[in-house]
């Protein structure tokens, strides 16, 4: 701090500490106090604001347990409350939609960083890169064309005779996770390949001569050396995937709900801020926990995944 | 059998590059067909510009494009103020306040938008309420957007300023001082112009960040409207193929700025191989007549 001082003045070194707090304190540590605060207050009228009834409660946390549904997967039957239906499925499909994307992503970014010449990389990211750009919601909203009852998927299928009557596709969490993996993917080819591509080619060249199947290749040298890139990966697809309401919005079917709507609901028509900060909070500890655990399993820091 | 794979890789690669772009192709076509109402592919009915007229007509549109414009550029600014600020300010401490401050910041990243979004929403309607002022700031609205938009956009720019200051030599400014410059010289002559690059990649990175934004926009707007939640709505209820003329204006410009891109990356690879020739040729010359 002193070398600051010392380098840009008193004045210039307050300005930057200055502007610095304002972001940390003003626009991320206070907003989420507030949250977090009123989270656990009732949702009142103003006049009762501050009142005999303003008093802190976990009433918005026990929200979640209200209304209980029957479901029956694999055979089993019991009852749930809805909203931790929804906060269970919601964590279930944001898992798949990672393995998925890591599925999807691994052999592309292994090719890009290990096979494709050097000359035509930059037309191959140029090519990704034009997805990625194009705005989630008109990317959501291409498959939603694309799913829609007579859309051009049925119309192929029917005259290629895969299929012999229109299919509705969006069924379930179908046109979700169709659309999250489409939209995330990117997400998880990035660090992928910025983390193969720092592996000597030699050592997989030493494996070949020495043997080593492929696949043994790709377990013992290939994988290990891209943990940092895949975590960095299934970290943000899966916060993306989670917080999404974009995706969940325009591909859901009626028997769909994502996390993300239930709060929305609860801010937007309920009006009932408190239970939304109760609900918003649910979702961020959520995501706080899976990152940890990625942390943990692939023993990586939070800087080596925001990289 | 090595053959083999490298082929079916590139099969891969193929066939994702055709996953990725399809969609975006046949939303685009679905522009120019000249249906009634819903946007289709099939039937084909014939081409027509009708959509393009209809979205050019659609006042709602203009709207929403120009708060979008406006709160991108407030973000950008605000964004690449506090994120060079904050790596300076990183590059400066070390231990555990740098620690602290670096995964505070990197956090904001992970922050689902919605919680960002509410929060908000929350602290800057609680303060007015505390204050019993009705000032602008403390209601709903695109302000609020901003701020939401830029406490995690901020961060971007924080690291990629932050990577740009690993190769910067503090010799300079010590030189600089040396020589008698004052400190507000220092930090315009000798510190900015060696982050620029890094400064106008993360204006770029931002403005089409907040572009994109949905989530924190949707939960502090109020009743405006960006362009996002625009298409949004219209998605929703009531989409007409003017949402896909748009998308297809959308798709070529940003088609534009990678070819743009790519032709000036292109140029510069080519100076810099022209250069080392010369190099090359000038020490084969000294060479030659030691």
């Amino acid at each position: 701090m002193s070398n600051m001082i010392r380098r840009y003045g008193a004045s210039l070194t307050l300005l930057i500490c200055l502007l610095t707090a304002f972001w940390l304190l003003m626009l991320v540590i206070v907003p989420n106090i507030t949250l977090l605060e009123s989270s656990f207050r009732p949702y009142l009228p103003v006049t009762e604001i501050g009142g005999p009834k303003d008093v802190y409660t976990a009433a918005n946390y026990m929200k979640v347990f209200n209304g209980a549904i029957e479901v029956s997967p694999f055979g089993f039957t019991f009852q749930i409350p809805v909203h931790v239906l929804t906060f269970s499925l919601t964590l279930f499909y944001s898992v798949v939609v990672t393995l998925i994307c890591f599925a999807l992503a691994y052999p592309l970014a292994y090719f890009m960083a290990k096979i494709l010449s050097a000359r035509s990389l930059p037309t191959m990211f140029l090519l990704l890169f034009v997805p990625l750009w194009v705005s989630e919601v008109l990317r959501a909203f291409a498959w939603w064309m694309i799913l829609a009852l007579k859309g051009p998927l049925s119309w192929i299928l029917l005259k290629l005779h895969l299929i012999d009557h229109e299919v509705r596709w969006i069924v379930g969490y179908n046109g979700v996770m169709i659309g999250l993996v489409y939209t995330y993917v990117l997400f998880m080819i990035f660090p992928v390949y910025n983390a193969i591509s720092s592996l000597d080619s030699n050592q997989i060249e030493a494996a070949e001569d020495l043997g080593a199947p492929w696949w043994r290749i790709h377990w013992r040298i290939v994988l290990p050396h891209a943990k940092p890139g895949i975590a960095s990966g299934a970290v943000m697809v899966f916060m993306l995937s989670a917080g999404s309401l974009l995706v969940p919005s325009i591909l859901g079917s009626t028997t769909s709900q994502w996390f993300t709507q239930t709060i929305q609901q609860w801010m937007l028509d309920a009006l009932d801020w408190n239970t939304a900060a109760a609900y918003a909070f649910l979702l961020l500890l959520m995501c706080t926990l899976f990152v940890s655990l990625v942390m943990k399993i692939f023993r990586v820091k939070l800087s080596d995944i925001a990289n | 059998m090595h053959k083999i794979r490298q082929t079916l890789a590139r099969v891969y690669a193929g066939a994702f590059i055709f996953y990725m772009l399809l969609p975006l192709v046949i939303m685009s076509a679905a522009a120019f067909n000249n249906t009634d109402k819903i946007p289709a592919i099939v039937p084909w009915k014939g081409a027509t510009t009708k959509w393009f007229a209809a979205l050019w007509a659609d006042d709602r549109m203009w709207h929403a494009f120009q708060n979008t414009i406006f709160v991108a550029i407030a973000v950008a600014l605000i964004s690449v103020i506090v994120g060079t600020a904050a790596a300076i300010l990183i590059n400066s401490v070390s231990g555990n306040l740098r620690a602290a401050l670096y995964g505070t910041m990197i956090s904001t990243i992970l922050i689902p938008g919605a919680v960002i979004g509410i929060s908000t929403m929350i602290m800057w309607t609680k303060i007015g309420n505390g204050l019993g002022s009705d000032f602008i700031l403390f209601n709903p609205g695109l302000h609020l957007s901003v701020l939401g938009q830029v406490s995690y956009i901020a961060a971007i720019v924080m690291l990629l300023v932050l990577a740009r200051l690993q190769s910067f030599d503090q010799g300079l400014e010590e030189a600089a001082l040396d020589l008698g410059a004052t400190h507000a010289q220092v930090m315009r002559r000798i510190l900015l112009p060696h982050l620029y690059p890094a400064i106008g990649a993360g204006a770029a990175v931002s403005f089409f960040q907040s572009i994109e934004n949905f989530n924190v926009t949707q939960f502090t707007r109020g009743g405006a409207d960006t362009l996002t939640i625009y298409v949004f709505s219209k998605v929703r209820s009531g989409i007409t193929p003017t949402i896909n003329a748009l998308a297809f204006l959308l798709i070529i410009v940003t088609l534009a700025m990678a070819v743009l891109y790519e032709m000036k990356r292109r140029r510069n690879a080519s100076v810099e191989a022209a250069r080392e020739a010369e190099a090359r040729r000038a020490a084969a010359l000294e060479e030659a007549i030691i």
